[in-house]
């Protein structure tokens, strides 16, 4: 596949990884050009991380700030994240470049189409002279394209229009930088293929688009470094291309299958969650059951209903959806039902930022609710990683028969990463609490397994055992509805016993880079995994030893985290919050020496960032 | 299968007195009538007094929280059509709370029976008006009169293109089980309105209409198929003047008993069910029994039929076909 050999030009950089921001209008299909160029890459055996930074707006006025929309990718060996800035930015115009060149490495490149750097572009981007290059002072190297001339001329003769032909220029930059990469231009147009496989004629179109480009590269190389990047080592297997979303709709259907229980999900459209919605709507192929319901409250509980009537009953949202659902995630804490509840967390309070990336619910999952009403809170940390945690937030809602909430985020639940395809039997056989056949005859509603403490599931239709449950508060052994204070006080305990029990069923906390030097444990939760983990190798390699704990279990914790964090003489908690987490462990461990390093910005940390905080915490 | 058959051992704690003791009886009558097994049964209800229900049925019930039965039964029953499944709302529950789930289950037409008993007030939170309240309506919190027009259930179902609306009377046990029975034998939402008595906090409230002495004369039993007649007497009738309905007395002005309307509750046009349902007991009775009952797709067997259809097109067995079908490269 590698192709080095024949077209090695005369100035090649060779890198670990490189990554890739390609910046343009939000219909200019960069997000396209991007997923394309990241499956090439990933074909070809490189790890890879992206990073879509939608506009909120869905057309703001075209060549405006406002409506610019990027898409960055990290592909090589032993990547993590997207990359705090980029080696290569493409700039379709004025706009682009002045909300993408902030992101751009020193001694990186920019490619820009220079037909769209004309007076018209200039005014729309707020430049104040028609030179935007000097302007921003920008010293990188700048190569300039004429994509739009260049595009039009390989669709001449087609009788396409105008409009048209434009839609094509993200594919010429898509087939230069196959180039500039040494990516092969077929693997591109296989996907291409693909993804028109209805429309033949526009595939014909971008197919020679994608030549055009890919020639071009080759035509002017003599100008241009071109980037020879490794690979890793990795696992056979059969790969695919996944974004978070989706692992974690994946997740669900595997939990469906392991459990026997069907899976509904019950949902309302909300950004960034809604791409769940989406897949499980399309999964009627595998007897999915996906209910667009009235409004969030509905959302959840449809999803209520389809858990007592013995599905896997599944609601997916974003932070203000979770705080409409509060009270029936308490009615499910009390009915003592197996629930997921998915929070792909976005910049709040109040509709905040609804495109961008935040840690800012994990109060509102722990303590959103009225009475004493624990739950299990759970977070993936990768795109790939959501399938496992929708797996475990499952299993852990079956066998515990209890709330879950998973708290994913915009940035690895629209981010993707190359995925081996597991077996089904890589996981493990999902065990539902049904009612024992030796105690049928004495069972009530609320008869618990004497180990989990979880209520038994009398399935409608499955088991002739007609019962009534609620949210009113009842006696311990008949579950009869009743107000006595012992009895309150009684399921308060053992509602909370049945949660912290959890903790005995979930895998111990890992450290990451440790080293018996190691005196400070870096510790994270969820989707910083990949930044936290790249700057603890970065530390490390410059000789300051610290260990990395990511937590992916939140309630209970892993039962070793008392004495992992005995082990350290410093913690340092990061996370893009001010401090959520930091206090839950620090209420919890009160003699532990625990700093933060905090981020509220909607964007997701840099590594250079969590490298800095660290240093600025040992100084 | 016998009412004893669906009864609880739950001691029944509604006051004494109460209009829900009556339609309890009713429901437990009409299971037995229909014949559908406790086991393969379930009752959903919010809060409230009538929410309160369930806890008195042998059959699969959940209490859950105000004004989201409606939604709660919409995933049961999706998820598990194999089940007759009962929705238990109060008019505050229902319509106020609970007004949006409401509208959108009746719209989506899921197989769901829907008791919504109308008491016209807030019991259990003791004396509020609600969204059926008459305008002027005193309460404790409206204590100079309610300053807002109330919510017609029938007229709000009729909005959100219902397919089966009935009404009945708490003290009517017969029609309550024929109109219980008949919403069951439905398929997809059917709204049953039960107008009923709280003794402690509206009592009286639909006198007007359920006083014994002019109950005949300001109520008409429909029944379809059969003339639309009523009266101590059985000597009045509806008949069409211009687009809208009038009662007169038959032998009177030349009205004969060929000018009386028959009811046709399976016409799919609901202009004329509308007009029924909107007789208040004034100028014209007061519909009880089916008023409209037509045929339509209902939502869970629609997403049933689809997702066979979608999965047997696919052929997948498993997740793993599914994502192998899709784009993949292999390393060795």
């Amino acid at each position: 596949m590698n192709n080095m050999e024949n077209s090695a030009p005369a100035r090649v950089r060779s890198l670990e990884k490189v990554a890739v921001r390609f910046s343009g209008d939000s219909g200019d299909g960069m997000q396209l050009a991007g997923n394309i160029f990241t499956n090439v890459s990933a074909g070809l055996g490189n790890s890879v991380s992206t990073f879509p930074d939608y506009p909120a707006e869905i057309r703001a006025p075209q060549g405006s700030l406002g409506g610019v929309s990027g898409f960055q990718v990290s592909v090589g060996s032993h990547v993590h994240t997207p990359g705090d800035q980029c080696d290569v930015l493409v700039a379709m115009n004025p706009a682009a470049l002045k909300q993408g060149y902030k992101f751009l490495k020193q001694g990186g490149v920019i490619i820009i189409d220079s037909d769209s750097f004309k007076e018209d572009g200039f005014k729309k981007a707020k430049f104040l002279t028609d030179d935007p290059i000097k302007e921003l002072g920008i010293t990188a190297q700048v190569v300039e394209v004429p994509v739009t001339t260049l595009t039009k001329a390989a669709l001449e003769g087609t009788g396409m229009d105008n409009k048209a032909m434009l839609k094509c220029r993200n594919i010429f930059v898509l087939g230069l930088l196959c180039w500039l990469f040494d990516r092969p231009e077929e693997s591109a147009r296989k996907m291409l293929r693909e993804k028109f496989a209805k429309k033949p004629a526009v595939f014909e179109a971008n197919s020679s688009v994608l030549r055009a480009g890919y020639d071009y590269g080759h035509n002017i190389h003599a100008s241009v470094s071109t980037f020879r990047i490794d690979t890793d080592e990795i696992r056979p297997g059969v790969y695919t291309d996944i974004k978070g979303n989706e692992a974690t709709a994946w997740g669900l259907i595997m939990a469906s299958e392991k459990s026997g229980r069907p899976l509904f999900l019950g949902s309302y459209p909300i950004t960034p969650a809604t791409d769940i919605l989406h897949e499980l709507a399309k999964r009627k192929d595998l007897g999915v059951k996906a209910c667009q319901m009235e409004d969030e409250i509905a959302g959840v509980c449809s999803a209520i209903g389809a858990s007592f009537s013995g599905s896997l009953g599944v609601t997916s949202t974003s932070g203000p959806g979770l705080a409409l659902k509060g009270e029936a995630i308490g009615l499910a804490v009390m009915a003592e039902l197996p629930l997921v509840v998915i929070d792909v967390q976005r910049g709040g309070p109040s509709t905040g930022l609804p495109t961008k990336t935040e840690q800012t619910d994990l109060n509102q999952a722990l303590y959103g609710r009225n009475g004493e009403s624990p739950l299990v809170v759970v977070a993936p940390t990768s795109p790939t990683n959501c399938f496992d945690m929708a797996f475990e937030a499952s299993r852990i809602a079956i066998e515990h028969m209890t709330p879950v909430i998973l708290l994913s985020d915009a940035f690895i639940g629209n981010g993707s990463s190359a995925w081996r395809i597991p077996e089904a039997s890589d996981y493990p056989e999902i065990r539902v609490p049904y009612v024992p056949e030796d105690i049928r005859d004495s069972w009530k509603a609320y008869t618990r397994n004497p180990d989990t403490l979880a209520r038994y599931w009398a399935i409608p239709g499955r088991d002739a055992l007609p019962h009534r449950i609620g949210g009113l508060e009842k006696h311990v052994e008949t579950g009869a509805i009743t107000t006595d204070p012992a009895h309150h006080a009684k399921m308060v305990e053992i509602r909370r016993e049945k949660i912290n029990r959890v903790a005995a069923d979930i895998p111990l906390q890992e450290v990451l880079c440790d080293s018996p030097q190691a005196e400070t444990l870096l510790i994270g939760w969820g989707g910083t995994f990949g930044h936290l983990y790249t700057a603890a190798e970065e530390l490390n390699r410059e000789g300051i030893p610290v260990a990395l704990a990511q937590f992916r279990y939140i309630n209970p914790l892993p039962a070793n985290t008392a004495e992992l964090l005995s082990r350290y003489k410093r913690i340092i908690v990061a996370e893009l919050n001010t401090g959520q987490f930091a206090d839950y462990l620090q209420a919890r461990f009160p003699k532990a020496d625990i700093r933060r390093i905090n981020k509220v910005e909607g964007q997701p940390f840099l590594v250079a960032e969590i490298i800095n905080g660290v240093k600025s915490h040992l100084s | 299968m016998t009412p004893q058959d669906f009864k609880s051992d739950q001691p029944v704690r509604w006051c004494a007195g109460c209009g829900d003791h009556a339609v309890l009886n009713s429901l437990h009558k009409a299971m037995a009538t229909l014949g559908v097994p406790p086991e393969m049964t379930a009752v959903i209800s919010g809060i409230g007094c009538s929410s309160r229900l369930p806890y008195y049925m042998n059959t699969f019930g959940f209490h859950t929280i105000h004004g989201r039965a409606a939604a709660v039964a919409t995933g049961f029953k999706v998820a598990n059509p194999a089940m007759t499944v009962w929705q238990i709302s109060g008019d505050g529950d229902g319509l106020a709370i609970g007004g949006n789930h409401f509208i959108h289950a009746v719209r989506r037409n899921v197989d769901i029976n829907m008791l919504l008993l109308n008491n016209k007030i807030y019991g259990l939170t003791k004396g509020q008006y609600s969204p059926t309240s008459d305008r002027g309506f005193i309460s404790k919190s409206s204590p100079y009169g309610t300053t807002e027009d109330p919510f017609i259930p029938a007229e709000l179902v009729f909005g959100a293109r219902g397919n089966f609306f009935a009404r009945t009377i708490d003290v009517e046990l017969a029609t309550s089980q024929e109109v219980m029975v008949a919403a069951a034998r439905h398929k997809g939402a059917s709204v049953v309105e039960i107008l009923q008595n709280c003794m402690i906090f509206n009592n009286g409230v639909h006198n007007f209409i359920t006083d014994r002495e002019v109950r005949a004369e300001r109520t008409i039993h429909l029944r379809h198929g059969e003339k639309m007649l009523f009266g101590k007497d059985n000597n009045k009738g509806l008949v069409r003047d211009g687009f809208l309905v009038r009662a007169v007395e038959i032998g009177k002005d030349g009205w004969t008993i060929n000018d009386v309307l028959v009811h046709d509750a399976h016409t799919p046009s609901n202009f004329l069910h509308q007009q029924l349902a909107m007789m208040d007991g004034h100028d014209l009775p007061l519909a009880i029994g089916v008023i409209r009952d037509v045929e339509a797709p209902a939502y869970d067997e629609e997403v049933a039929r689809q997702t066979e259809e979608v999965r047997a097109r696919k052929g997948f067995t498993a997740l793993r076909d599914m994502i192998l079908a899709g784009d993949t490269w292999t390393v060795s």
